[in-house]
């Protein structure tokens, strides 16, 4: 087998990749497949019957779930052995959020567990603390909490003004302050709390058990949705945190704060993925089952589209949420072997931060979209308190906002590619600058490709030079003000999403032709047909209105034809196509692409 | 002691079935494959038989008539917790054939009890439990609903028609299970499937067996027509669609 190379994050915007080198969901091998079925006969049995009493937050019911979620194993697949987890790849954890992601309220206190919740003891305890503390999460004995988030620092996470300071015999730290939204703060034990040391300017991390003395929690917030995860604010009044506590050493907060949200935000496109094709059967079950003008709903081209979308996004994601996991597996694996000075995972997390943040906004705002129509399938039922499709509207509507807002994602993602871009990891501006250049030169006429994947590669790396030279263009015109022009920011942003979501697509679906041939695979070819003609539409209307709102009236003719040529494809019959994609899923009645 | 208990391999119970081959075979493309569930229940006996230390059961062998697609579903009963397992190399055409292959490698085995589900969820044809205790010329108890050991004897509950039957009986035998021989199937945990990949499983040659049987053709159920919502209020317009429309009046 010939060595891996390793995918730099955020590469991809100046680099192609080959079908083989990434890795699909069909390519999940046979142990792999048994731990999705033990999650979803565990989701099915346990959590599926309780989901009323679990939204009225039933005493006790969460945690006894997670126990038994425990007792599976389901809550140490990521933790290292030695400490009674089961050290299994990001690939197969992220399966795991998959298929657990549907499980609404359980889902939220699962993930908040095993991601946010264990992994920054996993990742920067020390022996001793990992020792004391991983076993139990994994084994659900105790549940794990974050609490970064105060009534003052949201998005601006280092603004907290929670502060420990060494008590006189150097023993404890006392802590002070105030943290808000704390998922599973009803009944977790064990804390990662984040505050500033003395005058410090930056944040340290503390684990802080449930029975150290000084903690208060408020009752429940009451919440529009995911109203069975328990939510709360905590009060640390003269806490006191045994020095050993310390999580990473002082002034380590913000990276670890930031690194475990990396990891949550990919981990957050994998728990879509469960939840929408949850969904989805809702939809199709429905519109099978409701007749009107004397035929099912689903004979109804408006409903088909709906129902076309929903497996479309769906799809698109899915490819992306595998692609970007395996990366992360592979530079573990790479970080490894070099003896990364920090933990291979961290390095890895770091490494794909601007994926992460892709996955984070476009997963969830595909989820948003999937909850919308499955209401609107539904039609008056879908404003019925009683049926299924209400609970997935309203549990949706939180992936936009946790793990840091889609507004600060977009703009982490394009700051992340310009930094790394100026530091040299790759060639971004040298790229740019060749792109802005050859905009003088462009042909009258796209060059016309036959064959079929060379075409939609074409499309895909025009797409990239939209994005790279509005990147240079807008570099070099607002150069350090560019933070503050968060509207072409989010053009960007939205434009390098859209290519990054393609492109893996894309990637997939040649992977799965080389497969299984052309004549099995002909309804993803009308996914990647319909989605490549979306996206190039929407990067269009991206790359227009951030030149109307910046270019200088001597550039853009030119920068306008840039954007016509680059984001010209071929016309596609999106109706048929969609019927297809909608008629297969009619047919099956379920979600089975 | 050692407690058999054979494993069928079926489509998992929501699959839409469809034929081809002239509505000669059953398509199998895009099926998701199941342990048969009165076999799953068995296992799960089994397993609560082993674990209790009162018992004297020791290993849980399973073992299938199959070619090599059935062992994911195999591998599935050792992560549940089987010691090890058999798979008899051979295409399972029918009750009689699976009877036999079975009953050839057991004559081999050392063991104390046989399970076997009283029917499979594909073709439910009921046959196998019985005419593998004659091939091993052995007592079998059928619609067995409950089993439990102690030291002289098992003590095995039969439902029948209006009521219970209870049975006390030596080993060897085999026993032909019902659903309620236990109560739920168990779901593998993470650690029983990382077992799994470690615990023995034995291919063996089928024995020489004449094909008996062939099917002719299937045939689906006619659809269901849609279900008729009526106004409570409007008692007359039910009785007409009792009576000219269902027919059943
Ligand atoms: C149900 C729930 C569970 C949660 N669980 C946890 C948890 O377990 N642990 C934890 O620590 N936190 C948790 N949170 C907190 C969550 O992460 C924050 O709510 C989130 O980061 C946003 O912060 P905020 O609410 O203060 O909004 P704000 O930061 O006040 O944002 C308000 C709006 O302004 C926008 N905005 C803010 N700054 C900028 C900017 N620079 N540029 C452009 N737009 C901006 C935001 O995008 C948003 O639209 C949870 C929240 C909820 C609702």
């Amino acid at each position: 087998m010939g060595k891996i190379e390793i995918v730099k994050g955020g590469e991809f915007i100046v680099k192609e990749t080959e079908a083989k080198d990434i890795f699909i969901p069909e390519e999940f091998d046979e142990e792999q497949r048994m731990i999705a079925q033990t999650c979803q006969d565990f989701l099915d049995t346990e959590v599926m019957p309780l989901l009323d009493r679990i939204d009225n937050q039933e005493e006790g019911l969460i945690r006894e779930l997670l126990n038994k979620a425990g007792e599976l194993g389901l809550l140490g697949i990521s933790l290292p052995e030695k400490y009674d987890g089961f050290g299994q790849s990001f690939v197969t954890s992220m399966l795991v959020c998959e298929i657990l992601g549907a499980g609404y309220s359980f889902a939220v206190a699962h993930s908040c567990h095993t991601g946010i919740g264990s992994l920054p003891i996993s990742f920067y305890g020390t022996e001793e603390q990992k020792q004391k503390y991983l076993p139990k999460l994994a084994s659900g004995e105790w549940v794990g909490a974050y609490c970064l988030t105060e009534p003052g620092a949201g998005s601006d996470a280092n603004a907290g003004k929670s502060k420990a300071v060494l008590s006189d015999d150097s023993k404890f730290y006392i802590l002070n302050g105030q943290k808000m939204w704390i998922t599973n703060s009803g009944f977790a034990d064990v804390f990662t709390v984040f505050a500033k040391i003395d005058n410090d300017r930056v944040l340290s991390a503390f684990i802080v058990e449930r029975d150290f003395p000084g903690l208060t929690f408020n009752p429940e917030e009451k919440k529009m949705g995911i109203k069975g995860s328990s939510t709360r604010q905590i009060f640390f009044n003269d806490c006191k945190v045994p020095v050993e506590n310390l999580l990473g050493g002082r002034g380590k907060g913000y990276r670890i704060a930031l690194n475990t949200l990396h990891m949550g935000r990919i981990k957050m496109g994998g728990n879509v993925l469960g939840a929408a094709k949850l969904t989805i059967n809702q939809s199709v079950n429905y519109a099978n089952e409701r007749r009107q003008f004397g035929t099912f709903i689903s004979n109804f081209g408006a409903i088909k589209y709906k129902l076309a979308e929903q497996v479309i996004k769906t799809f698109i994601t899915e490819s992306a949420v595998y692609r970007a996991s395996r990366n992360i597996d592979e530079a573990v694996e790479k970080n490894l072997e070099e003896g990364a000075e920090e933990k291979p995972l961290i390095v890895a997390f770091d490494q794909l931060a601007i994926e992460a943040a892709i996955l984070k906004v476009f997963a969830s705002e595909a989820l948003d979209y999937i909850v919308d129509e499955a209401v609107q399938i539904y039609g008056g039922m879908g404003y019925s308190a009683e049926m299924p499709v209400d609970r997935s509207y309203r549990d949706s509507r939180i992936n936009r906002i946790f793990e840091g807002t889609n507004e600060i994602n977009r703009l982490l993602l394009v700051d992340t590619l310009l930094k790394r871009g100026a530091k040299g990891e790759f060639d971004l501006y040298g790229e740019a600058e060749k792109v802005v250049k050859n905009l003088v030169d462009l042909p009258e006429e796209l060059e016309k490709l036959s064959d079929y994947y060379g075409k939609k590669k074409q499309y895909i790396k025009h797409f990239k030079k939209v994005a790279l030279f509005l990147i240079h263009i807008a570099s070099e015109k607002f150069e350090r003000q560019l933070v503050y022009e968060q509207e072409i920011l989010n053009n960007i942003a939205d434009i390098i999403m859209h290519i990054y979501i393609a492109e893996s697509t894309l990637l997939r679906i040649e992977k799965l032709e080389s497969m299984k041939g052309e004549e099995n695979i002909k309804i993803y070819r009308d996914i990647l047909d319909v989605f490549v003609y979306d996206a190039s539409g929407i990067i269009n209307k991206c790359g227009l209105d951030a030149i109307h709102s910046f270019a200088d009236r001597q550039d853009k003719d030119l920068l306008l034809k840039g954007i016509k040529y680059y984001t010209e494809v071929e016309g596609v019959n999106v109706k048929e196509a969609r019927r297809r994609i909608a008629d297969k899923l009619i047919e099956d009645n379920r979600y089975n692409f | 002691m050692k407690v058999i208990v054979c494993l069928g391999n079926v489509p998992d119970t929501t699959t839409k079935i469809k034929f081809v081959d002239d509505n000669k075979a059953f398509d199998t493309i895009g099926v998701q494959w199941i342990i048969n569930p009165w076999d799953e229940l068995a296992l799960t006996r089994a397993m609560e038989l082993k674990e209790d230390s009162r018992n004297t059961v020791d290993t849980v062998t399973v073992i299938t008539v199959g070619l090599k697609e059935v062992e994911p579903t195999i591998r599935k009963a050792l992560a549940i917790g089987a010691d090890d397992a058999i798979r008899i190399d051979a295409d399972p055409k029918d009750a009689y054939c699976v009877a036999f292959q079975l009953a050839e490698v057991l004559k081999k085995e050392d063991f104390g009890i046989v399970f076997s589900g009283i029917e499979s969820s594909d073709y439910n044809s009921a046959a196998v439990g019985g005419m593998l205790a004659e091939f091993l010329d052995l007592p079998s108890v059928s619609a067995v609903s409950s089993l439990q050991m102690d030291e002289s004897a098992v003590n095995l509950t039969r439902d029948i028609d209006g009521g219970r039957e209870v049975i006390s009986i030596q080993t060897p035998f085999v026993a032909i299970v019902q659903k309620g021989i236990a109560i739920e199937p168990r779901i593998p945990a993470m650690r029983g499937i990382m077992m799994a990949r470690k615990k023995p499983l034995n291919v063996v040659e089928p024995a020489e067996q004449e094909v008996l049987t062939g099917f002719s053709s299937f045939e689906l159920p006619k659809s269901k027509p849609p279900c008729k919502m009526i106004n409570p209020e409007n008692l007359k317009e039910l009785v007409d669609l009792l009576q000219n429309e269902a027919n059943v009046l």
